[in-house]
């Protein structure tokens, strides 16, 4: 139940963040939240916890894999 | 004899059908930062027509749903079907309301010509239709995910009922869960992304 009520004081931080308005630092700021929500998700009501490691190990490679996409990507976007 | 079962091997196939919808997700989330760092300006504006008041509604519709999932599978566990039923139940509700916000969400874009092909579409900047592209696409994809799930949250409700699915046999509710869970985490990328970046 209070991971139930963590997400929705999130939420509530994101979204009164943006009326704040704090320009380009937003976007790490708004993606910095959802990361902290998205693993509160995953570890508690996935139940990552309590499963056996080899999957935890499993999700952290496939965002290692899909944030060097992104990276190579921005890499290439850059110095074009 | 009992049949031979192996549940940490089921959720693993489910967690990584999990990955492959993250990096079918991830592949759009790319082409969304690398257009908007390319138009940062109109992706503002853009943003901006969306309705934050309903994009937050519908981020807690989908938070309560997962954590409604997620007390359904703790109901199966310690042997309570009904509770889990009715918690399923309840889970369908909330998709159902976030269906229908999306309904009239996406009603007021069509009025407002914002669907790619209408006339007023056509005559907006090259980068807010880039915007409205992404949008469409990727809130429809999700939301087609929203609608598989609640069929898929049905069938658990379903074998619950037939005794298929009980408390000492509730991997194929657990999957069932891990898909909803899934849906969410995808929306908690989605509502900043869309609705709160200016």
């Amino acid at each position: 139940m209070w991971v139930w009520v963590a997400l929705l004081i999130l939420t509530v931080i994101t979204v009164s963040a943006v009326l704040v308005d704090l320009k380009n630092f937003i976007v790490f700021a708004a993606l910095f939240i959802a990361t902290i929500k998205a693993t509160i998700v995953a570890v508690y009501f996935m139940h990552l916890k309590f499963e056996s490691k080899i999957i935890s190990i499993m999700l952290i490679l496939t965002m290692v894999v899909f944030i060097t996409f992104i990276l190579l990507t921005f890499v290439d976007y850059s110095y074009r | 004899m009992t049949l031979h079962r192996d549940d940490e091997a089921s959720k693993m196939g489910m967690w990584i059908f999990l990955f492959t919808e993250l990096l079918l997700f991830g592949g759009l989330f790319l082409v969304y930062s690398i257009y908007r760092h390319k138009n940062p300006d109109p992706f503002a504006h853009a943003g901006s027509e969306l309705d934050v008041f309903i994009g937050t509604i519908n981020t807690i519709a989908l938070i309560t749903s997962s954590l409604t999932v997620a007390l359904s599978i703790t109901a199966i566990q310690k042997n309570k079907p009904k509770l889990a039923i009715g918690f399923l139940w309840l889970t369908i509700v909330f998709a159902l309301v976030f269906m229908v916000n999306k309904y009239f969400e996406w009603g007021a874009k069509f009025e407002h010509g914002l669907f790619p092909g209408q006339e007023h579409f056509m005559s907006i900047d090259k980068g807010e239709q880039l915007f409205f592209f992404l949008y469409f696409f990727m809130t429809g994809l999700h939301g087609l995910h929203v609608v598989v799930g609640s069929i898929l949250l049905g069938f658990v409700i379903m074998r619950i009922r037939q005794k298929r699915v009980t408390h000492d046999n509730f991997v194929f509710h657990e999957n069932g869960g891990l898909y909803w869970h899934l849906v969410d985490l995808i929306w908690i990328y989605l509502f900043p992304l869309f609705y709160l970046i200016k």
